[in-house]
């Protein structure tokens, strides 16, 4: 080879142990790849694929604090009980609903303002856009608990500037009483918060990737469906939108996975498990598994598994795009 | 933003490359096209847009006024609830209990600041064990995650064997699989852990510090192989040749080509392990002084909910170490997570 003939480098690279030259048979002497991938597979198979499979399993038994007691029977099979409970439950049939519809509500306005903001920056001369894009940065990195106390605070009653400021606006264009508002206490004011923070926190990431996105489109494209006499309208579906569709369908299927699961903001927002009617999913399970007395460790499983069923629906379409993509091999 | 593109990661690695082999060019060039690939590629096509000449004529410029004014809503948008948290934290007690509520604080005073970083957030601890406590688990699971990650990215990206594509999908699904809907089932695993091992892994920061370190692995391992892979192997084949063992190809060769991806990996993983709330709040219970800063956030939120000043002191401090690291990573925050989908 070429490389043994330059010496510098090749003192660059050699160790101390110079004398013992291990050539060919053991090229590389690297060990076969199951050893090297072993400690991350075995910590992953116990602290997150074991309880998966946990989670099934107590979804179809009664299990409650009780059974953890060390002189009780452990989890006992219990017939699809929990399943048949949940069908007609119309508390659980609410909380579903609700978790699809603002799910869907905080997914679609953030790649929709997302993707408006996208386009905005890429049309705004780099110094202004860069500026732009450093304040959403700000909402980007805010922590999740951080973000939802200052909402809270935002919105809080008497001294929240929102209440403050709809108060002093005049009576005839938003009505009376804001001052004294409480929005914590309705789903519908509560989820239209929850949808505020989400949507603040997710759309400069969506904002950045549409960015990445366009700087990718050739901008002859542009020019000939400009000389077609395509508007910005028709441009955008016509050319941005067909090229940037991979991106698109990810956006979409990692914000459908990040907001279905939502909790710290729910946590801080509703500050409470007193009110069944603005839980989402993932509350509903923390409560069944953590602060319902006695805690209910097969329902909230049961629960869980549902939840986690309509992810991995999510979840195949987001393999498929990356397995087209080629990033499995 | 786009001052920070991955420019800076390719350009380290080049160098390095070209350092090690001497001559350097093919190496070189073979690393930093694979780097731009494996960043998504996005930001090698970054100037085409802006490099229009814009005509300054001024009916054009009142033409983009709109644009203009639209960019300045988003970022208002975007920065007003993080100004409002800073500036409550400086405004004295009077000014926040108040309905005349005022976009700058009249008599700013540190007597917040001082209140959360002096006094006891929960009685008997105060704000230094707690930064402590975020500190230790978030930097030793990152540690732990970084170095298991990349053992398994080598394997990833350096050899064929039979398992390996079933071992990526059930990263990318174990990276979907959401922590809320577990944490029953992983609370109880750990129980039973600590009743197998004599270990109480709850209750104390032992159980938090394994699940942040698994939880990092996925995405850790999915943003290291592409780094790996875009080392070249002839590098790697000539040092072997030259005699190098396959620790010293290891430290010597890949190590320095594959540091600007661990850094980038390890912010992102810190990032969320600093965050991460559901797990830490099932697994201390009662602990107090085992507790992380967001659950000491959420904790003195429940007891004293109307302390604004303090609350809002004690959310700017939680936030400000995010938003350094961030500026870091912002760029490969959007390839790491598209991973790839920017190609176009």
């Amino acid at each position: 080879m070429a490389h043994t003939v330059e010496p510098a480098p090749a003192r660059e690279v050699r160790p101390l142990e110079d004398t013992e030259a291990a050539p060919a048979p053991r090229r590389r002497g690297l060990p076969t790849p199951y050893l090297l991938i072993a400690p991350a597979l075995i910590l992953l198979a116990i602290v997150l694929l074991w309880p998966i499979v946990q989670m099934v399993w107590y979804s179809l038994t009664s299990f409650t604090t009780r059974n953890l007691l060390p002189n009780q029977p452990g989890p006992t099979w219990n017939d699809f009980a929990h399943y048949q409970k949940l069908l007609t439950d119309p508390t659980f049939w609410t909380i579903l609903r609700n978790t699809v519809v603002v799910c869907v509500l905080m997914v679609g306005i953030t790649m929709v303002l997302g993707t408006l903001v996208g386009l905005l920056l890429h049309k705004l001369p780099k110094w202004f856009s860069g500026f732009v894009a450093l304040g959403m940065m700000l909402a980007w990195a805010t922590p999740a608990l951080s973000a939802s106390l200052v909402f809270r605070w935002l919105f809080l009653p008497e001294r929240g500037l929102v209440n403050v400021m709809l108060d002093r606006m005049p009576d005839w264009l938003v009505g009376g009483g804001w001052l004294e508002y409480n929005w914590f206490l309705e789903p519908l004011s509560l989820f239209s918060i929850l949808v505020t923070v989400i949507v603040w926190q997710s759309f400069p990431f969506v904002a950045v990737s549409v960015l990445a996105g366009l700087k990718s489109i050739p901008h002859e494209l542009y020019e000939a469906a400009r000389m077609d006499g395509a508007g910005a309208w028709k441009a955008f579906w016509n050319v941005t939108f067909p090229m940037l569709r991979p991106l698109f369908a990810l956006l979409l299927v990692l914000q459908v996975i990040w907001d279905l699961r939502v909790f710290t903001q729910l946590y801080i927002l509703a500050n409470s498990f007193q009110n069944k009617d603005v839980y989402l999913l993932s509350y509903y399970i923390y409560q069944q598994g953590f602060s319902a007395n006695p805690a209910n460790y097969g329902m909230g499983s049961a629960i869980a598994v549902v939840m986690t069923v309509m992810i991995l629906a999510v979840t195949a379409y987001y393999l498929r795009i990356m397995i087209r993509q080629g990033e499995t091999r | 933003m786009t001052a920070i593109d991955n420019s800076a990661g390719s350009t380290a690695r080049e160098h390095a490359a070209r350092e090690r082999t001497g001559d350097g060019s093919a190496g070189a060039a073979g690393a930093t096209g694979g780097a731009a690939g494996a960043t998504g590629g996005a930001a090698g096509a970054g100037g085409d847009g802006a490099g229009r000449v814009y005509r300054r004529s001024p009916l054009r410029r009142l033409r983009r006024l709109p644009l203009y004014l639209a960019g300045v809503a988003v970022f208002l948008f975007s920065v007003f609830p993080v100004y409002w948290m800073v500036i409550t934290a400086f405004k004295p007690v009077g000014e926040i209990f108040t309905r005349d509520q005022t976009l700058l604080p009249q008599a700013p005073t540190l007597a917040h600041f001082d209140r959360v970083l002096n006094g006891q957030l929960i009685p008997g601890v105060n704000f230094w064990q707690f930064l402590a406590n975020s500190l230790f688990v978030t930097v030793s699971a990152v540690a732990m995650g970084a170095f298991l990650s990349l053992l398994a990215a080598v394997a990833v990206a350096r050899f064929r064997f039979r398992l390996r594509t079933a071992f990526v999908i059930l990263l990318m699904v174990i990276q979907m699989v959401p922590m809320e809907a577990m944490i029953i089932s992983i609370f109880i695993n750990f129980r039973q852990l600590s009743d197998l091992s004599g270990v109480q892994l709850l209750g104390n920061l032992s159980g938090l510090l394994i699940v942040y370190t698994a939880v990092s692995l996925p995405i850790t391992i999915m943003m290291l192989r592409g780094f790996v892979a875009a080392v070249p192997k002839e590098l790697e084949e000539a040092a072997a040749i030259d005699g190098a063992g396959s620790w010293t190809v290891f430290w010597r060769i890949l190590m320095p080509l594959v540091a600007p991806g661990l850094v980038a990996a390890s912010i992102f993983a810190f990032i969320t392990a600093w965050n991460e709330f559901i797990v830490a709040l099932t697994f201390l219970g009662r602990s107090t002084e085992d507790y992380t800063l967001p659950l000491t956030l959420s904790y003195y939120f429940g007891r004293f909910g109307t302390e604004w000043g303090p609350i809002m002191a004690a959310s700017t401090l939680l936030t400000i170490p995010v938003m350094i690291f961030f500026l870091f990573v912002q760029r490969r925050m959007v390839s790491g997570l598209t991973m790839g989908a920017v190609k176009g």
